[in-house]
């Protein structure tokens, strides 16, 4: 991305000040090399979102920003529904409420010494993934509604894990104000027999261990230890999710010119807060929050019983689970005053700072734990949402590592086969089922995630806790 | 419109990906729009399996209505999309008849095998990036979109 056009705050802030059509600035956070190595769409998209209405305070994208659909992936921005404010399926985008959630174990690396492959090949076996894998869960009509309505709480009270996930789950499990009569047929259709898995893609079940502590008093609150062996899954809600943007995305394009909404991308498509239109898209886009919800703690139930036969003492504590595609209603303060608005945070983190009233007792003086999904066979990050988050882009923060070369050139540039064996050899085990798969999703092919987690911290984002190392991998 | 036969492509007819940094790029190019939008299911097909090793068996009726040829060229490939996860199929040859605002068709296909097929990624769904349907200077039609994976 060209930077002359940008304003330089500091050495992780740059600000594009208002122009053309915009309404607010755009505000870019990054090390100068991230924002170098971003696309100069990029630029375009998050100028393209300043300039929609109701847009509060600044459009933003953050250190792992790439070209997104309409809204950048790695952006933010908020609106107002009080000063005409919009709603948009493409800046929530087609996989939503896709996420992360890591569960303790408490062992330590060694406990899992010489069983490695038998792990891998049990977590293998027992975790539907890769396309067109079904789970052993098939919905019927009202069990699909209720699932779109209670999202975890319902995976919990049918039996999949325990009430005390819910605590550290975002809105306790159940997104409030999902409405299946806002889902259509087709989506139901789509999710009917995916409930319960992974997915493919860049979603993954990955053993991993904790090898840094950067913040030992929030890594204690948080249960994290040195050497300690931690699960995290990354997926989403699925054909339903992926239906519901799709649904949408067309509506929205259709219904811009009687809104007085074209725009220079079509998916930027979106629907005033205040129409019909607008309200039946939060209604359906939060039974789609439900669905992920759902299919996560469906999935945490698979991966706790395969851990139960390995290590029948031992219980899965969920640490935290976060949605990176979402649009929520918050109050922030702006200009010092309390305001109602819908952000949209597409593949952006919620970073609830130390003292938000809905952060779980146990994390409220530290902040809302933050995981971010590295590639396969690269390292992940914990975080900590930061007491400056809310001021600096509406409480939030990166979501990943954001790719750097497309599907094809990584399937050109290297061979799945060869690249198993390589991350075998560094005690990485990789189970997928194509190898063009595992070429496209090369650690090469994203970004360092390092320096994006940096690059957060240093813009105030949130505070580095623990940095996890991939041992056992299962791909989607 | 049902056939006995799938059909073969014309011999000038072809597919291609293009580079997009999330995602992927699928184009169809023809001498007909029909052409097109038959070359382009391969393209979204490839981006899932070779289309090679996915065999014609059965066909699947798909219909659409759009107000204009990238509106329907943009449910077009939804639509198959939908096909290929509630049906759990691949598809590797299509039969397309455009009129007006009318697209009506059979996708030539068989149940995915994970084994044989060992498909890469699912497609999420179409989106309007870079989503057009124009003439090249050859004359020839090309249909394109990014497809979200």
């Amino acid at each position: 991305m060209d930077l002359a056009r940008l304003q330089k705050l500091s050495e992780t802030a740059w600000e594009l000040p208002p122009q053309g059509t915009m309404r607010v600035p755009a505000l870019f956070y990054g090390s100068r090399s991230l924002l170098e190595q971003m696309d100069d769409k990029v630029a375009e998209q998050v100028a393209n979102v300043a300039s929609l209405p109701g847009i509060v305070r600044a459009a933003y994208a953050l250190p792992d920003a790439h070209w997104g659909y309409g809204f950048p992936i790695g952006g933010v921005a908020a609106f107002d529904p009080e000063q005409g404010g919009v709603i948009s399926a493409g800046g929530v985008g087609f996989d939503i409420s896709c996420g992360v959630r890591t569960l303790l174990t408490g062992l330590p690396r060694g406990s899992i010494t010489g069983r490695e492959e038998e792990l891998a090949a049990a977590l293998a076996r027992e975790i539907p993934a890769g396309v067109g894998a079904c789970g052993k869960i098939h919905l019927d009509d009202s069990q699909m509604d209720a699932m779109l309505r209670g999202g975890a709480r319902w995976a919990v009270e049918s039996g999949f894990g325990e009430p005390e996930d819910l605590d550290r789950i975002e809105e306790r499990g159940c997104m409030n104000g999902a409405d299946p009569a806002a889902v259509s047929r087709e989506a139901k259709r789509r999710g009917r027999d995916e409930m319960g898995t992974l997915g493919s893609g860049n979603h993954y079940a990955e053993i991993q261990e904790v090898t840094e502590l950067y913040q030992q008093e929030i890594a204690r609150a948080y249960g994290l230890e040195s050497g300690n062996l931690v699960i995290s899954l990354h997926c989403g809600s699925r054909g339903l999710g992926h239906q519901i943007g799709t649904d949408f995305l067309r509506e929205m394009a259709a219904a811009a010119e009687a809104f007085g909404l074209l725009q220079p991308e079509r998916e930027l498509a979106s629907a005033p807060l205040s129409s019909e239109l607008g309200q039946r898209y939060l209604r359906a886009m939060r039974a789609g929050i439900n669905c992920a919800l759902a299919n996560r703690q469906i999935l945490t139930d698979l991966i706790r019983k395969v851990f139960g036969r390995f290590f029948p003492d031992r219980h899965l504590a969920l640490l935290y689970d976060v949605s990176h595609n979402t649009c929520k209603e918050e109050i922030h303060s702006v200009e010092a005053k309390p305001l109602r608005l819908f952000v949209h945070r597409k593949g952006a983190t919620r970073a609830l700072g130390p003292g938000h009233p809905d952060l779980p007792d146990d994390f409220a003086a530290w902040g809302q734990p933050i995981l971010v999904g590295g590639s396969m066979g690269t390292c992940s990050y914990i975080l900590a949402g930061a007491q400056e988050s809310e001021a600096r882009a509406f409480s939030s923060a990166v979501h990943g590592a954001g790719r750097r070369m497309s599907r094809n050139q990584a399937a050109r540039t290297w061979e799945g086969k060869e690249l198993l064996g390589e991350l075998e050899r560094r005690g990485i085990l990789i189970r997928a089922r194509s190898h063009r798969g595992v070429a496209e999703e090369a650690p090469g092919a994203y970004k360092d995630v390092s320096a994006v987690v940096e690059a957060a911290e240093g813009a105030g984002l949130a505070h580095r806790v623990a940095r996890l190392e991939p041992l056992i991998c299962v791909k989607g | 419109m049902a056939t006995a036969e799938p059909p073969h492509a014309a011999s000038r007819a072809r597919w291609e990906h293009f580079a997009h940094i999330a995602d992927v790029g699928i184009r169809g190019i023809g001498s007909s729009r029909e052409e097109a939008f038959a070359q382009i299911a391969v393209a979204l097909t490839a981006v899932i399996t070779d289309p090679q090793r996915v065999t014609p068996q059965e066909p699947v009726p798909i219909s659409c209505t759009a107000p204009s040829g990238e509106s329907l060229l943009f449910d077009w490939l939804n639509a198959i999309i939908f096909e290929m996860a509630t049906r759990r199929m691949l598809f590797s040859r299509f039969s397309v008849q455009l009129l007006d605002h009318r697209l009506e068709a059979e996708a030539w296909g068989e149940p995915l095998d994970p084994e044989r097929h060992e498909p890469v990624v699912e497609a999420k769904g179409a989106t309007y990036t870079e989503l057009r349907l124009f003439r090249n200077p050859a004359g020839e039609w090309v249909a394109q979109c990014v497809v979200d994976v």
